[in-house]
C-alpha cells in the first residue's frame, strides 16, 4: 500500500515538469503541496490521467494558520473509484490572494469553494457565484478564522415593540471562560530530569 | 428589458417536504423548474469551531447531532480518525459492537428516509408501520447508551459500555421479524402505481454526473456503480463479514428507494453475523492514557484517581498530523479531516457530509422537472440538515 502510494507521489511528480509538487506520506495518507498557479494544471491531470482517475473531489476545506505568512490552506481530497486510491492536495494563500477555482474540474468544489469563501475570506477566481453559504444574510466576518471569538461579535432577540428580529451586540452576562489544562509544566525542565533522560 | 414568463417561489424554509430547513428558491416557467437555489444556513451552529475548543473525547456528542437520524455513523468517522492519529488499537468485541450500531443507525435512517420520502409523494401507511420498527431500534440504542438518540455511545478506544444481558437476544430476535415487516412495507410501495409515477425517472443520475458532484452512498449506487465503503476500504471488521452491495441502473429517485430497501436487508445480515461472530472481552482499550479507569479501580488505585482526573480535565494529547477517515454512513461517505497539533484539542475538525454534497446539486437535478418532483427529488437524495449546515 504505501509503496503504491510512493509510487503515484513519484508519478505526478515526474508528469509534472517545473519540480513544483512536493509529494510527503503520513500516515498511510498521500500529500502533494503545489503551488497556486498549478493548482487547475495538476487537478486535471489527476483526473485525466489513466494512471490516477481521480474523478471525485470528495472534499474540500480550508484551514487558518495565523502564524503563517501565507495564513489559509486549501486542502482538496480527491478520490479515485477506480484505483480504489485517495490523494490530498494542499495550496496556501493570504487574505487578499485569490486561489483559482477547481468548479471548472470538479462541479462538486462549488459549495465547498463557497463554503470556505464564507468561513475563511478564501477567495476563488473564476468561481461562478462566489455567494455565502452557511452563516446569515448581511453576516460579517469569517468565523472560522482563529481570530474570530467563539461568541460572535453579534446576537438576535424579537423585539416586541419593533415587532421583529434585531441584531444586538454581544452581551455576555459572564465573562467567557476558556480553560486551560495543558499542564503548565509540560515541555519545561524540572529539577531531576536529566536522570529520568539519562536512563532511557 | 425583455419580458419573462419565470416567477420566482419560495420553497421552505418552513415546508413539511423539505425535511427541515431548507429554503429553496426556485426559478419556473409554469410548472416546469428552470432553477433552483438552495439556501442551506438555517441550522448552523458552528460545529466545527466549537470543536476547536473542546477536547478530543468532548468532541464526540457534536458528531451525534450532525445527521441526528443516525446519530453513531457520525461518531464512527471522528472516533476513527483519532484512533488513527493515535495509532490505537480497538478491541475486537468493541469493533464488533461499532458495526452491529453503525448498521443499527443506517436502519433508522432508512426507515426514516423511505417512509418520509413516501409520505411525501403521498403514501401515508409505510410511515405508521416503520416507525414502531424504528421505535424499537431506537430502545436498542437506549439499553446501550441510555439515550434514544443522542447516544455519545462510541468512545476514543472503544465503546462506552459492555452491552447489558439479554440485549443481543432480543437484538437477534427482531432481526427474525425485521425482514417480514420489510416486506410488508414493499407490498404498499415497490409495485405501487402512484408511487412509481411519482418517482420512476424522476431525476435520473448518471455515472458521470455522480463522479463529478462527488455522489456517494446510495445515490451513486443507484447510479449503477458498486461503490461502497465497507467494501472498498474496510474499516472495523467488515472486511469479514459477509454481504452484498445493491446497485441500481437508472439512478432515478425509484432505484434509490430500491437501493436502500435492499440495503436494509443486507444490514439486517450483518447484524445477524455480528452478533453471531462478537467474541467476549473488553470493549475499550486498556490504554490508560486515552481510555478513563473503572470506578472501582479509582477508589483503589492512585494511579488511576490521577488519570481519570487528567482525562476529565485536561483530556488526553494527540500527536501532531493530519488524517482524513471516511465511512459508510446511512447517507454516503462521510469523513473527517482531522488535524492535531499535539496539543488537547484538534486544530482543525473539517466534516464532510453526504448530504451536502447531493443537496449542493439540486440545481441540475431539478431542472427541467415539474414542481411537485421537488419533493420527490429531495425525499429521494436523503438530506438532514443537521449534517448540512452542521
Amino acid at each position: 500500500m504505501l509503496q503504491v502510494l510512493r509510487d503515484l507521489g513519484e508519478y505526478v511528480r515526474a508528469a509534472l515538469p517545473q519540480d513544483r509538487v512536493d509529494a510527503t506520506i503520513a500516515r498511510g495518507e498521500l500529500t502533494l503541496a503545489v503551488q497556486r498557479v498549478d493548482l487547475i494544471k495538476v487537478l486535471t491531470f489527476l483526473r485525466d490521467d489513466a494512471n490516477c482517475q481521480f474523478r471525485q473531489l470528495v472534499f474540500l476545506a480550508g484551514a487558518d494558520y495565523p502564524e503563517r505568512e501565507e495564513r489559509f490552506e486549501v486542502i482538496y481530497h480527491l478520490l479515485s473509484l477506480r484505483h480504489n486510491q485517495r490523494i490530498r492536495l494542499k495550496v496556501t494563500t493570504d487574505e487578499v490572494t485569490p486561489v483559482p477555482s477547481a468548479t471548472g474540474v470538479f462541479a462538486s468544489a462549488n459549495w465547498f469553494e463557497r463554503e470556505v469563501w464564507d468561513m475563511y475570506g478564501v477567495a476563488f477566481s473564476d468561481h461562478p457565484d462566489l455567494r455565502r453559504l452557511l452563516t446569515d444574510y448581511g453576516f460579517e466576518g469569517h468565523p472560522l478564522r482563529k481570530d474570530f471569538p467563539l461568541t460572535g461579535h453579534v446576537e438576535v432577540r424579537y423585539d416586541d415593540e419593533r415587532k421583529r428580529v434585531v441584531y444586538e451586540q454581544v452581551k455576555l452576562t459572564q465573562e467567557f471562560r476558556s480553560f486551560d489544562f495543558l499542564s503548565p509544566w509540560e515541555g519545561s525542565k524540572l529539577p531531576g530530569d536529566e536522570k529520568a533522560e539519562g536512563k532511557n | 428589458m425583455t419580458p419573462t414568463n419565470t416567477c420566482t417561489l419560495n420553497f421552505g424554509p418552513q415546508h413539511p417536504s423539505a425535511h427541515g430547513v431548507l429554503r429553496l428558491v426556485l426559478e419556473l416557467s409554469g410548472e416546469v423548474i428552470e432553477h433552483a437555489d438552495p439556501h442551506v444556513g438555517l441550522l448552523h451552529r458552528g460545529t466545527e469551531k466549537l470543536i476547536e475548543y473542546k477536547t478530543y473525547a468532548q468532541s464526540t456528542p457534536y458528531f451525534d447531532r450532525l445527521d441526528y437520524c443516525a446519530p453513531m455513523s457520525m461518531e464512527h468517522s471522528f472516533v476513527l480518525a483519532v484512533e488513527k492519529l493515535l495509532g490505537l488499537d480497538v478491541p475486537r468485541r468493541a469493533q464488533y459492537i461499532r458495526v452491529l450500531y453503525a448498521e443499527i443507525s443506517r436502519l433508522m435512517s432508512h426507515i426514516l428516509n423511505l417512509t418520509s420520502y413516501a409520505l411525501d409523494v403521498g403514501a401515508m401507511t409505510p410511515l405508521l408501520w416503520m416507525f414502531e420498527e424504528r421505535e424499537r431500534l431506537m430502545e436498542f440504542y437506549e439499553r446501550v447508551s441510555g439515550a434514544r438518540m443522542h447516544a455519545n455511545y462510541f468512545r476514543i478506544g472503544g465503546v462506552s459500555s459492555d452491552m447489558p444481558a439479554g440485549l443481543a437476544e432480543d437484538i437477534l430476535a427482531w432481526c427474525e421479524t425485521f425482514p417480514r415487516v420489510i416486506d410488508d412495507m414493499e407490498t404498499l410501495l415497490t409495485e405501487n402505481r402512484i408511487f412509481k409515477q411519482r418517482t420512476v425517472d424522476i431525476s435520473p443520475v448518471t455515472v458521470d454526473l455522480a463522479m463529478d458532484w462527488g455522489f456517494s452512498g446510495p445515490v451513486l449506487r443507484a447510479a449503477g456503480v458498486p461503490w461502497d465503503l465497507r467494501k472498498a476500504q474496510p474499516y472495523e471488521v467488515y472486511a469479514e463479514l459477509d454481504f452484498d452491495i445493491p446497485v441500481g441502473r437508472t439512478g432515478d429517485a425509484y432505484d434509490r428507494y430500491l437501493v436502500r430497501v435492499e440495503e436494509m436487508r443486507q444490514s439486517v445480515r450483518l447484524m445477524k453475523q455480528c452478533l453471531e461472530k462478537m467474541p467476549s472481552g473488553a470493549v475499550r482499550t486498556d490504554n490508560q492514557k486515552v481510555s478513563p479507569p473503572r470506578r472501582e479501580e479509582m477508589k483503589q488505585s492512585m494511579e488511576a484517581l490521577i488519570h481519570h482526573f487528567k482525562l476529565f480535565s485536561e483530556g488526553f494529547h494527540v500527536p501532531a498530523g493530519e488524517v482524513y477517515v471516511a465511512t459508510e454512513a446511512p447517507k454516503g461517505e462521510f469523513g473527517v479531516y482531522l488535524v492535531a497539533d499535539g496539543t488537547n484539542r484538534p486544530y482543525r475538525c473539517a466534516i464532510r457530509s453526504p448530504g451536502y454534497v447531493h443537496l449542493s446539486a439540486m440545481d441540475v437535478l431539478t431542472t427541467g422537472h415539474m414542481l411537485a418532483d421537488v419533493t420527490a427529488i429531495i425525499g429521494s437524495l436523503d438530506v438532514v440538515f443537521g449534517e448540512i449546515d452542521r
